[in-house]
């Protein structure tokens, strides 16, 4: 890995989480440095989403160990909204519908909340309007969907675009895609895929979590980082995602470390 | 139920009935001579009648109110109409103050020749005889000691007529202003609508008054909408925290005829509306749609009972409630399809958001089915805001308050969208937007 030196974005050690009393990450390590694209890829249930949502400070996932450290200074004691005022964005798997409220005003309001925190002027809404217009072309979103209730009938693939369209407008430092991937077709994969390449920044991180090696194929990860079990078992290039395509999870559970072992090959060890 | 409140109302109507009797026709008199008789025999209501189990009338039948007989206008002036008035309608404004009509703050428009739109206490006076077939035919006595009681006080409120054919564009608003009185004041506003055959109309009913004391509202409104008229009709309740508000729309409906009617309650201590809807004509439709949003301990009671009595006719319904701190909502809906009314298409719903513990409703939908070929379909929700909802948020920069305000707010546009009036919308957003915001900052403030 290059640049050692440099203050990583995101430092998570030894995490361990559980939902409705059940242990899901179980002493996971992560290190993201600023202007990496990071892939976590891993079986249903070995833990992405529950990662995904511990960064982004889901209340119903109890952090039982562990640090993370988001540009230096402790992220767990921070309430969700100010993760996301400081730059954190998670683009949902199943984002939610909100009826009555159209995705320009939502989003409005949203950058707005994020403005403020940094001491910045509200955006006038003739810009904004410009601005997210703009965003929108990106992602090839039509614009009526705009002032449509956020979400609400809108179609998989739809619902996505606005995930990116979102993180587009707010321009987070660390973007987490929770399975951005699943349910879209080759076409919308492509779309959503250009729209974070376009992302792509040397002042910002990204974590894609998913499922398949197809995603990392549009957006091609600098490291790949297999989960398994709530700890990540292996780490590797983008070489890794192949691997795993054509061997399969089974082959990293065998491979893997046994359970005690205590960190992942990407973190030295403290 | 046997008051202080029922003694003041029999006692003061022997005087009130000599003096109003110079005003109005003779058969207007017996209306409510017959009117007052039947509110003594059926006094308050109370909890033990099925229609006001949830609804506690005793604090009205307490308080000895009232009756303003000289307008005054205690400092409500253009300014303070002007602040309840919704900008952008440009039509006639009708104010009364303490139910007595005040052309001083009214603003009228030119109209065709045979359009009424009038003070009540006007029109019994100077042509009385257009009134009769509709005055008192619709809202019934026989039930209600409210409209009793409100039959027998009729003085003033509002007339209005469309004629055949007329289409009248710009919204009529009717403003009902308790002033500041020192007194507990009592008004009986009295609104006749007719809309006859052809004719469109657009009817914005507001009630206002003071901050915290009490004072009593007893509105009924009568709807007469013809063969192939449409009226809007929209009521936006915005009484002052101590007041009571007890009104009764009834409407009458002819052959292919149309309502569309909102009622927003935002005000009061204690609300009860009664809607009530026939269905006297085929292919009729009425629209109904409403929204109650209550904080502190406000009570909202909607009552709505919607009749089809001929072939062919379409009732929608759709109420929601937003209760917050110790408030209560009451809602039931009834739907009655009489025999005849085949091919009946009605629908209602009333969904009820609670934002918090301490808040409370009652919903109980109701069908009556007697024609075999219908399509009826109801239903009932009472929850609360979504977290995953305010998770989503959330993750977006909006702290926990704003959250629940924009998701609140959401809720509620779905009733609000359906009003045609753009300014009364846009008022009614800004409003309610207000509203849930000031809740936000006292909620983050304990």
């Amino acid at each position: 890995m290059t640049g050692s030196k440099k203050k990583p974005i995101l430092e998570v050690r030894g995490l361990r989480a559980r939902v409705g009393g059940k242990e899901i990450l179980r002493g996971l390590d992560l290190t993201i440095q600023a202007g990496e694209v990071h892939a976590i890829m891993g079986p249903n249930g070995s833990g992405k989403s529950t990662l995904a949502n511990v960064l982004a400070g889901h209340e119903g996932y109890e952090v039982t160990g562990g640090q993370v450290m988001y540009r230096g200074k402790d992220l767990l004691s921070v309430s969700t909204e100010e993760r996301a005022r400081e730059g954190i964005f998670l683009a949902f798997q199943y984002p939610v519908e909100i009826p009555g409220i159209s995705t320009a005003y939502f989003l409005r309001a949203s950058l707005n909340s994020i403005l403020k925190h940094r001491g910045e002027e509200e955006i006038d809404p003739i810009d904004f309007l410009t601005l997210v217009k703009k965003k929108a072309k990106l992602v090839q979103m039509d614009q009526s969907l705009l002032n449509r209730p956020v979400n609400e009938g809108f179609s998989g693939g739809e619902k996505k675009r606005n995930e990116i369209l979102q993180m587009m407008v707010l321009e987070p430092r660390l973007a987490i895609l929770d399975e951005t991937d699943s349910g879209l077709d080759i076409d919308a994969l492509k779309i959503v895929a250009s729209g974070v390449n376009a992302m792509r920044d040397p002042e910002r991180a990204m974590i894609v979590v998913t499922h398949y090696q197809r995603l990392l194929t549009y957006i091609v990860p600098d490291r790949v980082h297999v989960l398994s079990h709530g700890r990540i078992v292996k780490s590797g290039g983008k070489e890794l995602a192949l691997e795993l395509e054509e061997k399969g999870y089974a082959w990293t559970e065998i491979d893997s470390p046994a359970p005690a072992a205590p960190t992942s090959p990407d973190v030295p060890a403290s | 139920m046997k008051s202080q409140g029922i003694d003041l109302f029999l006692s003061r109507f022997p005087a009130f009935d000599r003096e109003v009797a110079a005003y109005g026709p003779a058969w207007l008199r017996s209306i409510r001579r017959e009117a007052i008789a039947r509110f003594e025999a059926l006094g308050f209501p109370d909890s033990r009648q099925e229609a006001w189990r949830f609804t506690d009338v005793k604090p009205i039948a307490r308080t000895a109110f009232h009756l303003v007989t000289e307008p005054a206008s205690n400092g409500w002036d253009r300014a303070a109409v002007e602040r309840l008035a919704f900008p952008g309608v440009e039509g006639e404004r009708i104010v009364f103050l303490d139910g007595l009509y005040s052309p001083e703050l009214s603003h009228h428009c030119p109209v065709p020749d045979a359009v009424r739109i009038q003070s009540l206490a006007a029109a019994l006076k100077e042509d009385p005889e257009p009134l009769r077939p509709f005055l008192a035919r619709h809202a019934k006595v026989e039930e209600n000691p409210f409209v009793a009681l409100n039959t027998a006080y009729m003085r003033d409120g509002a007339y209005i007529r469309i004629p055949r054919g007329e289409q009248i564009r710009q919204a009529i608003h009717l403003l009902f202003l308790t002033t500041a009185a020192r007194r507990a004041v009592v008004t009986h506003p009295r609104i006749l609508i007719v809309a006859e055959e052809g004719s469109r109309a657009t009817v914005v009913e507001s009630f206002a008054g003071p901050g915290d004391q009490p004072y009593f509202t007893n509105a009924v409104t009568e709807i007469v909408v013809q063969g192939n008229a449409e009226l809007d009709h929209c009521k936006l309740q915005r009484e002052g925290r101590g007041a009571f508000h007890i009104a009764t729309i009834q409407a009458y409906q002819e052959r292919d005829s149309k309502v569309l009617s909102h009622s927003i309650s935002l005000g009061a201590r204690l609300a009860r509306n009664e809607l009530n809807f026939v269905l006297d004509g085929e292919g009729s439709e009425c629209t109904l749609n409403g929204l109650y949003m209550t904080t502190n301990r406000q009570h909202v009671d909607h009552h709505t009972l919607i009749d089809h009595a001929r072939p062919n006719s379409t009732s929608l319904e759709c109420y929601k409630g937003v209760l917050d701190e110790e408030s209560r909502g009451v809602f039931h809906g009834k739907i009655v399809v009489r025999k005849d009314a085949q091919k009946t298409n009605a629908r209602q719903s009333n969904k009820n958001l609670l934002l918090s513990e301490g808040a409370t409703v009652h919903t109980q939908p109701q069908l009556e089915i007697y024609a075999d070929d219908v399509k009826c379909a109801h239903g009932a929700t009472i929850g609360q805001l979504d977290e995953d909802s305010l998770y989503y948020l959330r993750t977006r920069g909006l702290g926990p308050a704003e959250a629940r305000t924009l998701l609140t707010y959401g809720f509620v546009r779905d009733i609000t969208e359906r009003i045609r009036i753009e300014p009364i919308r846009a008022k009614l957003e800004t409003l309610v937007l207000a509203r849930l915001r000031g809740a936000g900052r006292k909620r983050e403030g304990r």
